[in-house]
C-alpha cells in the first residue's frame, strides 16, 4: 500500500511541476482524486444523508484508506529517521544508562524561602489573588479576573460583571497570558538596530518635535491601531491640540471600515448596532461570524445559545439561517446554512430586502436557491421584531446598509437590534486613512512618524508599497510588543507594555468603560502608549497610572462621554486651557510601585476583588485638605478597579432611522461584481493568530483551527469541486493515517501582478469558485515560533478590495506541501459518535439519542462496582450549544502546564492537547452539517486504560476520577492504546521549556509541571476540586453545586460545559445527565463515561425540504 | 573413581547457599535502611540558615505562639515564612547590637529579602496543604516534632510516602482536639485510639479509602 501511494505521489508530480499550467476552467478529468470518488458517491447517493463523516478520505471510502486506519502504526512509524545512526545511538544511549544510576545518588539541592521583607497587604503566601482588568482587542475590551500567584499572573478567567464577558473568554484572551511572559518579547530600547536608552530616545524626538512646532506639526503623523481607551483619546487629542497640523491616522488589518460606512450610508452617521439575541427568534446571519469573533462575540454566543437549550419542559429554540462563502464556526452551528459566492451574497441580501418590501433594495435577480429563499423571507415577516439581520465586518457596506433597512423594515430595531455611538474613539475608515498615510510619505511630507502598537509593513496591504514609502520619513518610531517588521524599519523601536503590565483604559462593545489594572510591573524597560505620548506632548516623567487616574478624575462624573479632553493642568509645557484646573488641585501620590522588590506587583496601587464593595479601609488621602469631591473620586476609582466595569459608562441607546433613499445609489459601498467562473479570493483574518499579532504565540500556533483542524500554517481553502476544478487536492502522507501529516499540492495565486505559493486545503462547504486565505502568516520578524510559518496573504490584498481579490490567477505549481492537521487523528470508524435530530424530531421523540445504538444495561460487568459514597464527579457538554470556538482548550492549555510541541512534531500526530474539538461533517460534500465535539478524558468507571497499566499509574479514585500518578509512569503507552477515546497524551519528547526563564513564572503552580516520557491527560481539573474541597472542609460542610468549576467551562461562552457531582440529583450536572438528550460516548463499550453529551438538536424550516441531494444545484 | 570434591565443599556449598539467600535479604534489609536514613531523607539534619534562629529561644522561653510568624497556616496551603518587618517588630527595640541579628536589620535596611534555607522541602508533585491539617486535628507537634526544643530546625520525620499514608490511612492514630494544635508539650493520651476516632467523626474527617487516593495530594 505505501508503494502505491508513492507511485501516485510521483506520478502526479510528472505531471505537475515546472509545467505552471494556467488551470483555470480546464476541468482535470484526467486527475482522479479521491475527492472525485467521494463527490461521485455522493451524486450516486450512496452517502446516506444521516451519515456522519469527517473527512473526505473517509467518505469516499477507498480501500487504500481504509487500509491505513487499520493499520496499527501508520507506516514508516518506527522507522529510524534521525540524523544520528542507529549504532551511534546504541553507543550513547549505552553510556548514558550506565551513567543513569549515577544521577539518583544525589540528593535533592537546596531549595530557598524567599519571604517578604514588608509583607503586601492582602496577599496570603500560597493563596491566589483575582483582580479585575481588561484585555483591549480588535476595537473593544473584554473584561477580565486574572489570576495572581505571589504577584504572577498565571490564568485568565472572564469577569462576569462586564457586559462584553459575562465570565466567558476567548482564545486571545486566554493566549494572551502567553505572550506576557514571550521569551521574544522586545526587551530594550533599539536604535537602528543597537541597543538604546529611553532617554537617549527622548532626546532626538525632542528635538524633532522641537523642529515641528515651528510648522504647526505639518511634517509629524500618529498611526495607532484602533483606539478605545479614552485616556489614549484625550491625549492624542491634545497632541493633535498642540501640534494642530499633525495627523493621527489608525489602521489595523482587520478593521471594520465596512460595517463603519454601512451605517454611514444606512443613517448618514457611524453607529453601532449592539443585538439582543435573547430576542430574537430567527437569525439570519451574512457572513458574519458573530459567534466567535468581534465585538461583544462572547455574549452574543451566551445570549443565542440560551435560546437554543432544548428540553422536554422547554421544547422551543431559535433558528440560525446562514449564508457566507467561507465556512465558519456560526455557520457550523447553523440550522440552514447556504455557501454562496460574495457576488451571489449581495444578490440574495438584495432579494430578501426587496421581498419584504424595503424601498431601497434596487433590483435583484432571483436566486437560486428559490426553495431556501422564499421559507427564508416567509420566516422573517412571521417574525417582524423576532427576527434579526447580521453582517459580516468582511461584507461591503451597501449590505450593511441594506440590513439595516430590512432590520428597520421588519421592525427589529429597538427589539433585537439597538443602536449606540461607535465605541472607536475615533471612527474612521482605516483603510483610507493608511491609505492618506501611505500617500504622504510618498510625497515626503512626513518627517517624523510615530506608530503605537501595530505591525503595518506586515500587515499593510502589498499595493500601499508600506515598507518602501516608509523609508522616505525622516524619524520612524515604533511603539511595539516585539522587535517586529516594522520595527526593523524604523529608527527607533520602543518596547511596549502588555496589557497586563500597564494601567490604560478601554470600552467594551456596548460603551461600558474598564480600567486596564496591570498584574505585573513591565518585564522589561517597557514603555506604554500613554507614557509614550505623555513625552510627546511635554510630560515625560508620567506614569500610566498617573495619566489614567487623572483622566478618570477629571472626567468619572460623565463616564460615557466620548471626547472628555485630559485635565489640561498638568501640561507643564502646553498653553492655555485652564478649563479642568481643578483636576491637579490635589496632588496624586505617586506610584511607588519601582520600590517593591520581591513581588513584581503594584500592589500599593491595585485593588483585587473582594466580594462586595472594597472594604472600608481609608483611602490614602493626599496631600493638602481632602474635599468631599476627592473623596467620591476615591470612592468611585475603588469600585471601579474592584468590579472591573465603570458603572454607567455604557453609551446611551440611540433611536435611528435608516434613510432608505440614501442606500439605493449605485455606486454607494463598492458593489462586488460576479466575474462569472474566475475565481475570488477572500481574506479573513485567522482564527487563530488573527492579523499576525499573535504569531509568536505557541499555543494558539498549535490551537486546530475550528473546522480546518489546521495547525502552524495558513492554506489555500476551497471547496471539493474547485478544487477538482483545478485539478488539486491533498493526500494523507505515508506517514499518516491516524497522525497529522497531510500532503497539500502548492498551488501559486497571483493577483496585481503580486504572488505566493499556498498549500491547498478542501473544506466541504466552502462556497464553490472562491478560494479563503487567512491573514497572519508568513511574518519574517515574529520570533521564533511564527518565523516563516505560513505564507503571508496580505502580499495579495490590495487597499480597494479589503476583503476580496476578483479574478485571482491560480497555478499549480506541481510541489507539494506538509500540513500538520489533526482531523485525521481518531477517526471513529462510523460509530454513532455525534447523535442530532431535528427539532421536530426530538419533540416527536425526546429519546431519539438512544434509539439507534445498542445500549448496555448497567452491571453488565466483569469488573467490580465501585462505591461512591461522597462526591462522584461528572461532566455534560451540551452538543446544541458548543460552536467549535476553542476558547475551553487554550483554557485547558493555560490552568494545566500544557507544553506546545511544535510543527514537527503535530506532524506526527503527537500534539498534547488534553482537550481537544471533533469536528464531525453529515451530508453533502458541497454543504455538508457541521458537528463540534469537544472531548475531554471521559474518567469512565470503568476504564480500560486502568486495566492495563503495568505500575498502577493510572487509577480511580473514590469519587470517581481517573487519576493518572506522573511519578509513576513508566511510559509503556498501554493505556493509550486501550483508551477508545484517544485522549491520552504522551510526553514523547521533553517538550516542556524548562530553560526560558522568563516561562516559569507563567506555569500554574497547582499542577505538576510533566516531564519527558510520561503519559498524561485531563484530570478534571483535579486541583480545583481539591482546593473546593479544602475550603469546604474547613467550613465542616460539603462542596456546593457550581463551586468546583473546571477551567474548559469557566472559558465557555455558550455554557455548554457542565460539570459537578452527580450523587447530587439537584445539581445542574444531574439534571442534565437526567436529560433525554443525554448520552454515553462509545456506552457500548461498557467504559460507563462520566463525561457525556446532550445530543444536538437543530431546528430546520420544515418548509425547506432537508436532503443534501435536494440542496446541491 | 575417587572424589572430585573434597567432604567439605558440601559445608561450602550449603553456607554458600543460605549465605546467598542471607545476603540478599542483607542487601535489601541495607537498601531499605539506606532509603529511610537520614542520609537520605535528611530527617534529623539541621541546615545552615542566614541568620541562626532558635525556635528552642522564641518559642520555647519566650512562649510565642506558631501563628505570629506562621501566620497564613490555618487558611493556606502554606504556614507562611515571616516577613522581615515580623522580625523587626521586636528586634527594633531588642538585642538592637547583637551580631547574629545584622543580617536581619541589613534586610531591613536595604529593602532585600533574607533567603532561608529550606528544611521541609516535599517533592514538587506532592501538594501539602497546611491549613486543612490545622482544620482537622493534626497538630504542629505531630509532623514537626518538638520545635520548641530545637535551636536550629530540623526535619523531625522522613517525610515520605510511607510516612505520609501512615496517618491518611489511620488519621485516629494521630488527631488531638482543635485546641492542643499548637501545643508542642502535646502527648497522645493512653486511649487515643478512642479518642481519636470520636475526634475523626466530629471532624468529619474524609474516611481512609479518601484520604489515600493518589488525587488528594498529587496532581
Amino acid at each position: 500500500m505505501e508503494e502505491s501511494a508513492h507511485q501516485k505521489n510521483s506520478k502526479h508530480r510528472q505531471t505537475g511541476p515546472g509545467k505552471n499550467l494556467p488551470v483555470l476552467n480546464v476541468p482535470s478529468e484526467s486527475h482522479r482524486s479521491i475527492l472525485n470518488l467521494a463527490a461521485r458517491r455522493v451524486q450516486r447517493g450512496n452517502a446516506s444523508p444521516d451519515e456522519y463523516w469527517r473527512s473526505l478520505d473517509e467518505l469516499a471510502d477507498t480501500p487504500e484508506f481504509r487500509a491505513m486506519l487499520h493499520r496499527e502504526f501508520p507506516p514508516a512509524a518506527s522507522e529510524w529517521n534521525d540524523p544520528l545512526s542507529r549504532r551511534r545511538f546504541l553507543h550513547l544511549m549505552g553510556a548514558s544508562l550506565a551513567l543513569a544510576g549515577m544521577t539518583a545518588c544525589t540528593q535533592q539541592p537546596a531549595e530557598y524561602i524567599v519571604p517578604y521583607v514588608k509583607p503586601p497587604e492582602g496577599i496570603i503566601p500560597g493563596k491566589p489573588q483575582y483582580y479585575a482588568t481588561a484585555m483591549p482587542f480588535g476595537g473593544a475590551a473584554t473584561g477580565l479576573l486574572v489570576e495572581s500567584r505571589e504577584g504572577r499572573p498565571i490564568k485568565i478567567e472572564g469577569n462576569p460583571d462586564h457586559p462584553a464577558s459575562l465570565g466567558a473568554t476567548d482564545i486571545f484572551a486566554q493566549a494572551s497570558l502567553l505572550t506576557l511572559y514571550d521569551p521574544d518579547r522586545s526587551q530594550t530600547v533599539n536604535y537602528l538596530g543597537e541597543i538604546s536608552t529611553w532617554s537617549a530616545f527622548l532626546g532626538e524626538v525632542g528635538a524633532a518635535l522641537e523642529s515641528q512646532r515651528g510648522t504647526q506639526g505639518a511634517g509629524l503623523r500618529i498611526l495607532t491601531e484602533t483606539v478605545v481607551s479614552p485616556t489614549l483619546a484625550a491625549q492624542l487629542r491634545e497632541l493633535l491640540r498642540q501640534f494642530p497640523a499633525a495627523k493621527w491616522h489608525q489602521y489595523e488589518a482587520v478593521n471594520r471600515d465596512n460595517a463603519i460606512v454601512g451605517a454611514q450610508l444606512a443613517f448618514g452617521q457611524p453607529m453601532t448596532p449592539l443585538y439582543r439575541f435573547e430576542n430574537a427568534d430567527v437569525i439570519l446571519a451574512v457572513d458574519s461570524d458573530f459567534l466567535s469573533c468581534g465585538p461583544g462575540s462572547l455574549r452574543y454566543a451566551r445570549e443565542f445559545a440560551r435560546r437554543r437549550r432544548v428540553s422536554t419542559e422547554q421544547p422551543l429554540m431559535n433558528r440560525l439561517y446562514v449564508i457566507e462563502s467561507t465556512p465558519n464556526s456560526t455557520g457550523a452551528v447553523a440550522d440552514h446554512r447556504l455557501p454562496l459566492r460574495p457576488a451571489e451574497i449581495e444578490n440574495f441580501v438584495r432579494a430578501v430586502a426587496a421581498a419584504l418590501g424595503v424601498p431601497s433594495a434596487g433590483a435583484a435577480a432571483r436566486p437560486d436557491n428559490q426553495e431556501w429563499f422564499s421559507a427564508l423571507v416567509r420566516d422573517l415577516q412571521n417574525h417582524r421584531g423576532r427576527s434579526l439581520i447580521i453582517v459580516g465586518d468582511e461584507q461591503p457596506p451597501f449590505i450593511h446598509a441594506l440590513a439595516h433597512a430590512i432590520n428597520q423594515t421588519l421592525g427589529n430595531n429597538g427589539q433585537t437590534v439597538q443602536f449606540i455611538d461607535p465605541v472607536e474613539a475615533s471612527p474612521v475608515e482605516q483603510m483610507q486613512s493608511l491609505r492618506e498615510l501611505a500617500g504622504e510619505m510618498e510625497a515626503g511630507r512626513v518627517e517624523l512618524l510615530i506608530i503605537l502598537g501595530g505591525n503595518p509593513v506586515h500587515t499593510a496591504p502589498a499595493d500601499l508599497n508600506f515598507a518602501a514609502r516608509l523609508s522616505k520619513v525622516r524619524l520612524r518610531v515604533h511603539l511595539g510588543l516585539y522587535n517586529d517588521e516594522t520595527s526593523e524599519l524604523c529608527h527607533w523601536h520602543i518596547p511596549e507594555s502588555h496589557y497586563l503590565e500597564s494601567w490604560s483604559d478601554a470600552r467594551a462593545f456596548d460603551g461600558t468603560a474598564s480600567i486596564i489594572q496591570p498584574l505585573i510591573l513591565p518585564l522589561y524597560q517597557s514603555k506604554s502608549a500613554h507614557e509614550l505620548l505623555a513625552a510627546l506632548t511635554g510630560q515625560p516623567d508620567r506614569s500610566s497610572y498617573d495619566l489614567v487616574r487623572d483622566y478618570w478624575k477629571a472626567n468619572y462624573r460623565n463616564p460615557s462621554n466620548k471626547t472628555a479632553a485630559l485635565p489640561v493642568a498638568q501640561n507643564a509645557g502646553a498653553v492655555g486651557g485652564a478649563a479642568n484646573n481643578r483636576a491637579q488641585t490635589t496632588a496624586i501620590p505617586a506610584q511607588s510601585a519601582n520600590a517593591v522588590t520581591a513581588p513584581k506587583a503594584n500592589t500599593s496601587t491595585q485593588t483585587p476583588v473582594t466580594a462586595s464593595t472594597p472594604s472600608a479601609s481609608p483611602a490614602p488621602v493626599a496631600a493638602g485638605s481632602p474635599s468631599p469631591a476627592s473623596d467620591d473620586f476615591e470612592k468611585f476609582w475603588r469600585k471601579s478597579l474592584n468590579d472591573g466595569v465603570i458603572a454607567g459608562s455604557a453609551f446611551p441607546l440611540k433611536t435611528v432611522t435608516a434613510a432608505s433613499s440614501q442606500i439605493s445609489s449605485p455606486n454607494n459601498g463598492l458593489r462586488t461584481t460576479d466575474y462569472g467562473h474566475s475565481i475570488t479570493l477572500l481574506f479573513r483574518p485567522d482564527p487563530a493568530i488573527y492579523d499576525g499579532r499573535f504569531a509568536n504565540n505557541g499555543w494558539l500556533q498549535e490551537l486546530p483551527r475550528p473546522l480546518t483542524k489546521l495547525t502552524w500554517d495558513n492554506a489555500a481553502l476551497m471547496s471539493p469541486s474547485t478544487a477538482t476544478r483545478l485539478g488539486v487536492d491533498y493526500r494523507v502522507s505515508s506517514r499518516g493515517g491516524e497522525r497529522g501529516e497531510i500532503h497539500a499540492d502548492v498551488i501559486e495565486l497571483s493577483y496585481q501582478g503580486r504572488s505566493v505559493r499556498a498549500p491547498v486545503w478542501i473544506v466541504p462547504g466552502h462556497a464553490d469558485n472562491c478560494i479563503t486565505v487567512h491573514l497572519g502568516y508568513g511574518r519574517w520578524r515574529a520570533g521564533r515560533a511564527g518565523n516563516g510559518a505560513g505564507f503571508n496573504a496580505n502580499v495579495l490584498r490590495s487597499s480597494d478590495h479589503q476583503w476580496t481579490a476578483p479574478g485571482v490567477e491560480i497555478k499549480r505549481t506541481g510541489d507539494t506541501y506538509q500540513l500538520a492537521c489533526t482531523q485525521f487523528h481518531y477517526n471513529m470508524e462510523g460509530r454513532e459518535i455525534v447523535r442530532a435530530a431535528s427539532l421536530d424530531e426530538f419533540q416527536r421523540n425526546p429519546k431519539f439519542a438512544h434509539e439507534k445504538v445498542e445500549e448496555p444495561t448497567a452491571h453488565e460487568s466483569l469488573y467490580p462496582e465501585y462505591e461512591y459514597k461522597g462526591y462522584a464527579w461528572g461532566m455534560a457538554i451540551d452538543l446544541n450549544s458548543c460552536t467549535g470556538c476553542n476558547a475551553c482548550v487554550i483554557a485547558c492549555q493555560a490552568e494545566n502546564n500544557i507544553p506546545v510541541v511544535g510543527r514537527e512534531q503535530v506532524l506526527r500526530g503527537r500534539a498534547m492537547h488534553w482537550l481537544r474539538i471533533d469536528r464531525y461533517y453529515k451530508g453533502a460534500v458541497h454543504n455538508p452539517e457541521t458537528f463540534f465535539q469537544p472531548l475531554p478524558c471521559m474518567h469512565c468507571e470503568k476504564a480500560p486504560c486502568e486495566v492495563v497499566c503495568p505500575v498502577n499509574a493510572t487509577v480511580h479514585d473514590t469519587e470517581g476520577l481517573n487519576v493518572m500518578v506522573y511519578n509513576r509512569c513508566v511510559g509503556t503507552r498501554y493505556c493509550s492504546n486501550n483508551c477508545p477515546y484517544k485522549v491520552r497524551r504522551f510526553n514523547f519528547l521533553l517538550y516542556q521549556d524548562w530553560d526560558s526563564p522568563s516561562l516559569r513564572p507563567m506555569r500554574n503552580p497547582e499542577v505538576s509541571v510533566r516531564s519527558r516520557g510520561v503519559m498524561e491527560k485531563c484530570t478534571y481539573c483535579v486541583q480545583r476540586i481539591q482546593h473546593a474541597k479544602i475550603e469546604s472542609e474547613k467550613e465542616n460542610r460539603t462542596i456546593r453545586d457550581g463551586e468546583v468549576v473546571t477551567a474548559c467551562q469557566a472559558a465557555c461562552p455558550t455554557e455548554a460545559i457542565v460539570f459537578g457531582n452527580i450523587n447530587d440529583h439537584s445539581s445542574q450536572v444531574a439534571k442534565l445527565k437526567a436529560s433525554p438528550r443525554n448520552y454515553g460516548l462509545l456506552a457500548e463499550l461498557q467504559t460507563q463515561p462520566r463525561t457525556t453529551y446532550l445530543a444536538a438538536v437543530r431546528n430546520p424550516n420544515p418548509e425547506i425540504n432537508h436532503t443534501p441531494q435536494e440542496a446541491m444545484k | 573413581m575417587s572424589q572430585i570434591f573434597h567432604r567439605s565443599t558440601n559445608t561450602i556449598a550449603r553456607v554458600s547457599i543460605f549465605g546467598a539467600l542471607f545476603i540478599l535479604a542483607a542487601l535489601t534489609w541495607m537498601s531499605y535502611g539506606i532509603n529511610s536514613s537520614s542520609y537520605v531523607t535528611q530527617a534529623f539534619v539541621a541546615r545552615e540558615q542566614p541568620v541562626q534562629f532558635s525556635h528552642k529561644h522564641h518559642v520555647g522561653d519566650d512562649g510565642i505562639d506558631c501563628r505570629y510568624c506562621h501566620t497564613s497556616v490555618e487558611q493556606s496551603a502554606f504556614a507562611g515564612i515571616p516577613p522581615t518587618k515580623t522580625c523587626m517588630n521586636c528586634h527594633s527595640q531588642l538585642f538592637l547590637r547583637s551580631a547574629y541579628l545584622e543580617p536581619v536589620r541589613a534586610s531591613w535596611r536595604d529593602n532585600k529579602p533574607l533567603q532561608w534555607t529550606r528544611v521541609h522541602d516535599l517533592p514538587d508533585f506532592v501538594y501539602f496543604n497546611h491549613s486543612i491539617h490545622v482544620n482537622k486535628g493534626v497538630g504542629c507537634s505531630t509532623c514537626h516534632g518538638r520545635v520548641d526544643q530545637m535551636p536550629l530546625v530540623y526535619q523531625a520525620s522522613s517525610l515520605q510516602m510511607e510516612w505520609c499514608l501512615g496517618c491518611h490511612r489511620q488519621p485516629e492514630k494521630f488527631v488531638r482536639p482543635r485546641d492542643q494544635i499548637y501545643n508542642m508539650a502535646w502527648e497522645p493520651p493512653p486511649d487515643q485510639l478512642e479518642q481519636g476516632r470520636r475526634l475523626v467523626r466530629d471532624y468529619k474527617i474524609q474516611d481512609a479509602r479518601t484520604l489515600s487516593s493518589c488525587s488528594t495530594c498529587h496532581r
